[in-house]
């Protein structure tokens, strides 16, 4: 194989602005849909291990569905599929406001949500049954044993497989370019089609992935050893 | 509004073509998936074995190898293969071929990460005590360690698989004619996309559920064994 690497074509004209563009709207993206994804995982998964079956059923429908189907599917669904449903006045608003961006906010955030509730319930599972009986002894509410005592031990536990997930979102927010959202890979397929420098312009891109990526597992291993409690999460080995 | 005619007019494109492959556009979810997930966890257990390897010459790359895949986007890695596999072959590919490969590169080193915790799930003493009844080192592989590892293995494999499954939608990006493509095609000329990617859900939805209940049960089997 005989190619010539051209590396300038990432710098030279408006592509350096491209990827740069690309990389906001990843992090924008990445941003909201996970604060959605972390307060419908811990909503939901909190109630899966509540005492209300009805409320528990609920939970438990929301996660076996979204999670069970793929999430571009889940994309064109709330991209193509919703907005027909909409008032008139509302759909023209979105789609002149960056209704791909909301759309893929959404099928991001809800799809991650029903995964990270099973991180935070088997969080929430794993702490000893003795601590309830201990809140509630002290004649805490059930809203106060989870709030001020199960939610803030069990944060910290689930900080590993909780970072593995919103790294996976953020990954996962690549699939958005199929609804035409300008983030970091549909950037990189522009650059590609401007400059038909595909190997520059797909490794451009997967270099600021892995930056990424490997970035925020890092800052997430010093964040799991400053918040540890002392004795109760036992650090295997290493 | 909401008509589900349009899901049973096309039900034999959706489910035969798209689901099955069998059709004239090639194709197919589980003609994809299927080869994916038995060439990837083939491929899985070497990456899984050579992390663990006592030479670094075998055991760096395989961690890299692992980490990188494990830092990218499943996206990005098929568009790596579909630009890169035609020049490197100095021939065209069919989607079949780019999407299968990409799949089986990406998911391998998340399969090879499943081998290397079922293995070292495996207690060290299984290990001695099998050296002292005189097995060799491949043969305490074989006899010991593997069996025990791949049951310890089975829960997060089916979850991977699970996972594998749905990632075969995103073939439709290049153009591969799987389930999302075909509901993708028909949409493009009736336009009812809240009815056929609802349809789509709900069969995406049966496959993963089941697969998923079919893990706890054998879970809980293990469990009261």
């Amino acid at each position: 194989m005989r190619y010539e690497f051209h590396w300038s074509v990432l710098w030279s004209g408006q592509t350096g602005g491209w990827l740069l563009q690309g990389l906001l709207v990843t992090l924008a993206i990445s941003g909201l849909a996970w604060v959605l994804a972390v307060a419908l995982g811990v909503v939901s998964g909190a109630l899966r291990t509540g005492p209300w079956r009805p409320l528990r059923a609920g939970a438990a429908a929301y996660v076996e569905f979204f999670r069970n189907v793929p999430l571009l599917v889940w994309m064109f669904f709330w991209y193509f599929g919703v907005p027909p449903l909409l008032p008139a006045v509302i759909r023209d608003w979105l789609f002149d406001h960056g209704a791909e961006f909301w759309a893929g906010m959404l099928a991001l955030g809800v799809y991650h949500g029903a995964r990270m509730s099973e991180v935070i319930r088997s969080g929430i599972q794993s702490i000893p049954r003795t601590q309830f009986e201990a809140a509630y002894a002290m004649g805490l509410t059930p809203g106060q044993v989870y709030r001020l005592v199960i939610v803030p031990i069990a944060l910290r536990l689930i900080v590993p497989p909780a970072t593995n997930e919103s790294l996976n979102l953020l990954k996962n927010s690549s699939v958005a370019l199929t609804i035409s959202v300008a983030e970091l890979t549909f950037q990189t397929r522009q650059i590609e089609t401007y400059t038909a420098r595909a190997i520059e312009a797909l490794t451009a891109g997967t270099v600021i992935y892995l930056a990424l990526c490997l970035g925020i597992a890092w800052i997430m291993g010093r964040v799991e050893r400053r918040f540890a409690i002392p004795g109760l999460i036992a650090r295997g080995g290493a | 509004m909401f008509d589900l005619g349009v899901v049973l007019n096309n039900l034999e494109f959706l489910l035969v073509q798209g689901l099955l492959g069998l059709g004239a556009f090639g194709g197919g979810t589980l003609a994809l998936a299927v080869p994916a997930i038995v060439l990837g966890f083939l491929l899985g257990i070497f990456v899984g074995l050579a992390r663990l390897a006592r030479s670094p010459l075998v055991r760096l790359p395989a961690a890299a190898y692992v980490e990188f895949f494990r830092g990218v986007p499943l996206v990005m890695v098929i568009f790596w293969i579909w630009f890169i596999m035609p020049q490197l072959l100095g021939m065209a590919i069919p989607e079949y071929g780019v999407a299968l490969t990409a799949f089986v590169i990406f998911e391998a080193a998340y399969f090879g990460e499943i081998v290397r915790a079922g293995i070292q799930s495996v207690p060290r003493g299984q290990v001695e005590a099998a050296a002292s009844v005189g097995l060799t080192g491949a043969q305490t592989m074989r006899w010991v360690v593997l069996p025990q590892a791949l049951r310890n293995m089975v829960p997060s494999l089916v979850t991977q698989m699970i996972v594998l499954f749905k990632d075969t939608s995103l073939a439709s990006i290049i153009g591969y004619v799987d389930l999302t493509k075909a509901a993708q095609i028909v949409n493009n000329r009736e336009i009812r996309p809240l009815e056929l990617y609802l349809f789509i859900a709900v069969v995406y939805w049966i496959f993963a559920y089941s697969l998923s209940r079919l893990a706890r049960r054998y879970e809980h089997r293990v469990q009261a064994a």
